[in-house]
């Protein structure tokens, strides 16, 4: 490392007094402000460390004003480019405008202001914020993802029918429900939205950048039908609202499409069906905050 | 009754501690409670160290009492005491005991796995002895196959482990 830098210190060297015997012909205004563009490049990186050493927490060793001696700051007085602010004062926008008024015995013109001081000013300065202020309805709501959970990760679900079971996560959907699946032929978990709350997420990971989810799975396609048609007549009411579940085509459809691409994921990695068929369970002396998932 | 006892040159274990589980070798004992203790090849620099919280192990090393650093050193390296202590049960034990609590929810499961399929087989193979004995009657042979056919079992435990390590 130490060979290495040397001869790029000399070549870089080598490079300066070159340049400047060629700058001879060309202007050497050029070669002068490159050498100092390098040279302040070279500067500005530099940090000095500390320059007062400290005693005790909150102490240092040495004063407000020897500090200013140390650190040379008689040296570094920096004010604005005073020619900036001639200019500046110079460029001032009129303020004031002549016009020319019409009718007799008016004076010709009037000076009129270009900007105008307000009408009205009102008695707060910042106006009062609603009570609704920062409320946003729940579809602006921002949805966060823990970051242990990530494509094909996969999830113990804990409540629901489901609960105990292992399953490949896909993606997060647009209300922040995570989309899941079995897949189905192994642990009967179909596509399903799991709640992020209700799940532990392990660190088995499932390569899952080469499956292509259908983008019509969203939360309007898993949410639940509910008719609400009963025109009043209350004795039908509790009748006929639909409890049961009906497996559509489409859902069998996009079962298989998704499913069959995560099948052959699994299959590459040994045991790792069998894993995904059995269910969690706690027994005797297993506690979950000493597991590492 | 005492086999281990506090000498210069013992190498010791330390069992809590911002040092816990280092390394150090007894370089000089200051008082009853204290000793003068030196890991440079464990990382721990030389300093006091009570007694409580070391636990002496079987390694001893030659070097003479105040030594400095380096001759801890070179007698470290000498008699090789990291690799001596990595074969002894007490760290495998230790090492056994970190990799369980690392155990991941998958691994798990393999080690359950692997688990049961070697009880499996030993069940098998006493099931087997079991019934030859109860058919042959009490004859000299059930002792003779019992050693053989335990050791087939426990040959498959050793890849079953490093599965489980994985």
């Amino acid at each position: 490392m130490a060979g290495e830098k040397k001869p790029a210190e000399k070549a870089a060297g080598e490079k300066k007094p070159g340049k400047k015997k060629t700058g001879e012909k060309k202007p050497a205004e050029q070669n002068a402000s490159q050498k100092e563009v390098g040279e302040k490049k070279k500067k500005i990186k530099k940090h000095h460390a500390s320059r007062n050493p400290v005693l005790a927490r909150g102490i240092g060793r040495y004063s407000r004003s020897a500090m200013y001696a140390r650190k040379a700051l008689y040296k570094r007085k920096y004010t604005a480019p005073e020619t900036k602010i001639e200019k500046k004062k110079k460029e001032k926008p009129r303020a004031t405008i002549t016009k020319p008024v019409g009718g007799d015995k008016n004076g010709g013109s009037r000076v009129v202001k270009i900007r105008k001081m307000p009408r009205y000013y009102p008695t707060e300065d910042v106006p009062r914020k609603l009570l609704s202020h920062g409320k946003k309805p729940f579809c602006q709501h921002k949805r966060r993802l823990r970051a242990s959970i990530t494509p094909g990760t996969v999830l113990i679900l804990l409540t629901g029918r489901h609960r105990g079971k292992r399953v490949v996560f896909l993606k997060q959907l647009a209300t922040g429900l995570l989309l899941v699946t079995g897949p189905l032929v192994i642990n009967r978990v179909p596509l399903r939205r799991a709640h992020q709350k209700f799940v532990i997420a392990t660190s088995t990971k499932v390569d899952i950048s080469g499956v292509k989810i259908p983008k019509h799975l969203t939360d309007a396609y898993f949410k639940k039908k509910r008719l609400r048609k009963p025109k009043h007549q209350e004795g039908e009411i509790f009748d006929t609202e639909k409890e049961k579940y009906e497996l559509t085509e489409q859902r069998k459809s996009d079962q298989k499409a998704v499913d069959s691409q995560i099948l052959a994921q699994i299959k590459k990695v040994p045991q790792l069906r069998g894993y995904l068929r059995s269910t969690f369970c706690l027994s005797n002396g297993v506690y979950p905050h000493k597991l590492v998932f | 009754v005492f086999k281990r006892f506090v000498e210069i040159g013992r190498v010791a274990f330390i069992s809590f501690g911002p040092h816990a589980g280092k390394l150090v070798a007894i370089v000089d004992v200051i008082d009853q409670n204290r000793a003068l203790v030196d890991g440079p090849c464990s990382g721990v620099r030389r300093q006091a160290m009570p007694f409580k919280c070391m636990q002496l192990t079987d390694f001893v090393l030659k070097f003479p009492h105040s030594a400095r650093q380096k001759c801890v050193r070179l007698a470290w390296e000498k008699e090789n005491i990291n690799e001596k202590w990595a074969a002894t049960r007490w760290a495998k034990k230790i090492e056994a005991r970190e990799k369980k609590a690392k155990m991941t929810d998958f691994d798990r499961y393999k080690v359950m796995k692997a688990k049961k399929m070697r009880n499996r087989i030993i069940k098998h193979e006493m099931k087997k002895l079991q019934k030859m004995s109860s058919k042959k009657g009490k004859k000299p042979e059930k002792s003779e196959k019992v050693p053989k056919s335990e050791k087939a079992p426990k040959s498959e435990k050793a890849p079953k482990a490093q599965k489980a390590q994985k």
